[in-house]
């Protein structure tokens, strides 16, 4: 049984702290729809799509009424598109377009899936799809791509880490009007995982069951107001408030996707428990960073409070769920974040300090936008920095950076809704061209030989 | 459906009374009910059960916020579930 104090509790926190459910995500296989033609897989991918996420929205707001709590996202991830397209790959854009039009048609505002695992190589029906990314990103609106250019056990494919360096910057600039926003939906991983509900790098691994409900709670706000309640708690006793708060954000986040996937009659997948921020006030994991002491988020000790944060909200969050999967930590995305932009745009955080953190959290650099100019091989070598990092230490990391068209450091990209906006950050100018176009395959360390 | 209907605001008379005579009518049976005052804010907590009501959960949830707004009172109405996952090991 609860209290009357644990009502109020919970009503504070999803009231006044921005606690919600970021995201119900439905994970599709579309294996079943592989036809002869592009054509008549698009079509099968459509139809598909369309009865099995029929009733994802109403049923998401339903459950949003009952128990009381916003579902912020309804969302739909697939298996990665390339593996549907191999047959006639060039023409991957009608299937991108398929998605695109059922997710509008659904009242989706993304969906993912429109991806390639290169890892270990690209295959030729790979290459001609990874072509088609810059422009299927600039002719759809909700549709997201990702790209798995490395892994702890496969090592990090160079070849698709420099051909990525140049996708980005092709998307950017075929979305020039709009602030290069097809880059904010294109992201670049190493050891992405088949189970991610959020965006842009969710896709539906071919591991997974036909039909999943993978949920992603949020609530960097809840561990922020917390946190505030013992400004002089040791470290160890602000874990322990952090670890409590994460149970109690992922159990409200367990509930609904247990539900979600009964009434849905699909699987109940994982639930990630990540701390999420919006652009919203009160919702910022860089404001969880500072409550524990630090000025502003990038000075010296960041990376040692974020270690912190992240695994105490991991212990707590595992503790709560029977099923614990996707990125799993603390969120960093520059755009996303009041307090980043803040920091950013006050200069108080480099992406050398980025880069830093993102050894210790759950993802990689995230929505942060680099000079219009910077060359394809230093976006690659971005991407290979963060690549190493994810390869080596065993976590997922990702680049989604967008080269702002057109702009430099002092101006601002601006996305609007939950993509935020952010300030051109520097980025180190030296030429990493020769490393790059060596190509090759970045062998696996030494620690991945477990067999 | 064991659910909770939790009234906050300004403290004022004839809140209970209000708030119990709407889910009478509506044949949604009170099991318990506490209250407290937080700050300068009334906070009530009425355990229900929803499962003879003559409206169905939705409609219910939303009969009883409207009624709260014009009480100057904030209502809500919630399936207990979600207190005690979040509360209880």
């Amino acid at each position: 049984m609860f209290s009357k104090f644990d009502v109020i509790e919970t009503i504070d926190m999803i009231e006044k702290e921005h606690l919600d459910i970021r995201t119900v995500t439905m994970g599709i296989s579309l294996l079943s729809c592989i036809r002869a033609t592009a054509k008549g897989t698009a079509q099968a991918v459509y139809d598909l799509v369309m009865k099995k996420a029929e009733k994802l929205v109403p049923t998401a707001e339903a459950l949003s009424g009952e128990y009381g709590i916003p579902i912020v996202n309804k969302r739909i991830s697939v298996t990665p598109v390339s593996l549907i397209t191999a047959a006639f790959p060039q023409k991957s854009m009608l299937v991108g377009q398929a998605l695109d039009r059922a997710a509008q048609a659904l009242g989706i505002d993304f969906l993912g899936g429109y991806s390639a695992l290169v890892h270990k190589g690209t295959a030729d029906y790979e290459a001609a799809f990874l072509d088609t990314v810059p422009e299927t990103l600039a002719a759809t609106e909700r549709l997201c791509s990702s790209v798995n250019v490395g892994s702890s056990k496969s090592g990090i494919n160079m070849d698709a880490v420099r051909t990525m360096g140049e996708i980005v910057l092709k998307t950017a600039q075929l979305t020039k009007e709009r602030d290069g926003l097809g880059c904010a939906k294109l992201v670049v991983f190493c050891n992405a995982v088949e189970d991610n509900p959020f965006m842009a790098g969710a896709f539906h691994g071919v591991g997974e069951g036909d039909t999943v409900i993978n949920v992603g709670v949020s609530g960097p706000g809840v561990v922020q107001h917390a946190l505030k309640f013992v400004p002089e708690a040791d470290l160890t006793d602000a874990a322990e408030v952090i670890k409590r708060t994460a149970f109690k954000i992922t159990r409200a986040g367990q509930l609904i996707a247990r539900e979600a996937a009964k009434r849905l009659s699909a699987r109940f997948g994982i639930v990630d428990l990540s701390l999420a921020p919006t652009p919203a006030r009160g919702d910022s994991v860089a404001h969880i960073l500072e409550e524990l002491g630090l000025e502003v988020v990038g000075c010296h000790g960041t990376t040692a409070a974020l270690a912190m944060l992240n695994d105490a909200v991991k212990k707590g969050g595992v503790m709560a769920s029977s099923r614990v999967g996707g990125l799993s930590g603390a969120f960093i995305p520059v755009s996303e974040d009041i307090g980043m932009i803040e920091s950013a745009s006050a200069g108080k955080i480099s992406i050398d300090k980025l880069e830093a953190m993102t050894c210790v959290c759950s993802v990689g650099l995230d929505m942060i936008a680099i000079p219009g100019d910077t060359p394809a091989s230093t976006i690659a070598a971005i991407i290979a920095d963060e690549a190493a990092i994810g390869m080596v230490n065993n976590k997922t990391t990702a680049v989604r950076v967008i080269p702002a068209p057109g702009k430099t450091v002092g101006e601002e990209v601006s996305f609007g809704g939950l993509l935020g906006r952010a300030p051109v950050m520097p980025v180190h100018t030296g030429d990493a061209g020769a490393f790059i176009r060596r190509g090759g395959l970045i062998p696996a360390p030494i620690h991945s030989f477990k067999n | 459906m064991r659910a909770v209907v939790t009234v906050t605001g300004s403290d004022r008379r004839g809140i209970i009374a209000k708030v119990s005579g709407f889910l009478f009518e509506r044949n949604v049976n009170i099991e318990d009910i506490s209250q407290t005052i937080l700050g300068d804010q009334f906070a009530m907590i009425m355990m229900v059960d929803t499962s003879e009501s003559k409206v169905e959960f939705a409609a219910l949830a939303k009969e009883l916020a409207d009624m709260g707004t014009k009480i100057g009172m904030s209502v809500r109405l919630q399936h207990a579930d979600i207190f005690d996952a979040m509360h209880n090991v």
